[in-house]
């Protein structure tokens, strides 16, 4: 019961962690990474 | 059951997640919007077919901006994968988990012998016809080199990323930089075939990863998974969750007879009966099929078996 209790307790809580990170622009930094190439993934960076 | 369905599920998430095909003709990569959000595995953005980011890459870019001390929107997508699927992830949604699934089915690297990989998926039977075809699912030092990927979360991905910075407070990629071979073949090798500018800058970083990417694929071939076993920090995040999550395996004590048959059928060589939700189980169901008295269930099944028998009690009534 406290586990089922806990599954969603962290459900939530990564809900609010993306929503919180949207607020502060971190969506917007990964998205400035991902749609550009990056050139350390690539192995020339 | 599911060793029939899973590569064919591993290839139709691959195609969609990587189904950019204008990024594979002209060697650039997709900018729409959903490049914001991260896929569940470990899938480089600059792969020129993605169309979502990768957690790891994107946790590293949050960190190492100078700008932010933790990154609740990438940990948020983690924890949400974690939570609902746990490793299912590793054993389903991943294309490099999917790579290294369809290596060790390359038919070289047979061994026999006990203690090794058994059954259809490494082969079935030699050219004799009576003994059974076996390769090796574990490096030599096993037990020791699983907590390495624990090690590279830890400094790869989040220490060194935050802490070696230069003037104006940003840090590198390590993880992306100088191990990760998923961004090697999915990324750096197509971009670099169908971009003629960037090969001009291939120098020795790009031979490092390249080292590492060729030691991966090739003991890939001989040893199940070695870099989700040892290297991968997303795995290892996973893994946390793996009792917590949605998605478990359940033993029922009542129907195992403890042959260990679901052992000898597992690539990541967990002792199924004793620890179904062990934090390097990748949730891939070989042990399932292969447990002779269906002792294996999962919670997803049980809760279709629930929602069948409540349907069908309220149609009895
Ligand atoms: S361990 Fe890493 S590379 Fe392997 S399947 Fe999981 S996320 Fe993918
Ligand atoms: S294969 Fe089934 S019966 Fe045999 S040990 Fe594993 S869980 Fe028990
Ligand atoms: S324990 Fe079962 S589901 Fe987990 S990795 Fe082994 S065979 Fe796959």
């Amino acid at each position: 019961m406290k586990l089922r209790a806990l599954r969603y307790i962290l459900l939530l809580a990564s809900a609010a962690m993306i929503y919180a990170g949207i607020t502060t622009g971190e969506a917007e930094t990964v998205f400035r990474k991902a749609a550009y190439i990056c050139l350390e993934c690539i192995g020339i960076g | 059951m599911s060793s029939k369905i899973r590569p064919v599920f591993q290839a139709v998430w691959t195609a969609l997640t990587n189904g950019y095909v204008r990024g594979f003709m002209e060697g650039k990569i997709y900018q729409g919007e959903s490049k914001k959000l991260c896929v569940p595995g470990l899938n480089c953005y600059s792969c020129p077919g993605a169309r979502f980011a990768c957690p790891i890459g994107s946790l590293q870019a949050v960190l190492d901006s100078g700008q932010y001390r933790i990154s609740l929107y990438v940990l948020g997508f983690m924890a949400a994968f974690g939570v609902l699927l746990g490793r299912f992830v590793c054993g389903w949604l991943c294309p490099f988990g999917f790579v290294q699934d369809l290596l060790y089915k390359i038919p070289i690297g047979y061994k026999k012998g006990a203690g090794q990989r058994k059954g259809p998926e490494a082969g079935g039977k030699s050219k004799d016809g009576c003994t059974s075809r076996v390769k090796r699912k574990n490096l030599p030092g096993h037990k020791y080199l699983i907590y390495l990927k624990y090690v590279i979360l830890a400094f790869f991905v989040v220490i060194l990323p935050m802490t070696v910075t230069n003037f104006m407070g940003m840090g590198d990629p390590w993880f992306c930089k100088y191990v990760c071979p998923s961004g090697t073949l999915l990324a750096g090798i197509p971009m670099l075939i169908m971009n003629e500018p960037l090969r001009g800058a291939i120098g020795a970083l790009f031979s490092w990863k390249t080292f590492i990417l060729v030691v991966v694929v090739l003991l890939s071939i001989w040893y199940y998974r070695p870099f989700c076993k040892y290297l991968c920090p997303l795995g290892a995040f996973y893994g946390f969750f793996n009792k917590a999550a949605f998605y478990r395996l359940n033993v029922n004590e009542d129907k195992c007879i403890k042959c260990g048959k679901c052992q000898s059928a597992c690539g990541m060589d967990i002792k199924t009966w004793e620890n179904p939700n062990s934090m390097e189980c990748i949730r891939c169901g070989d042990c399932k099929t292969a447990c002779p008295t269906g002792a294996i269930t999962s919670s997803m099944e049980e809760l279709i078996r629930e929602l069948k028998s409540k349907g069908s009690k309220e149609v009895s009534s």
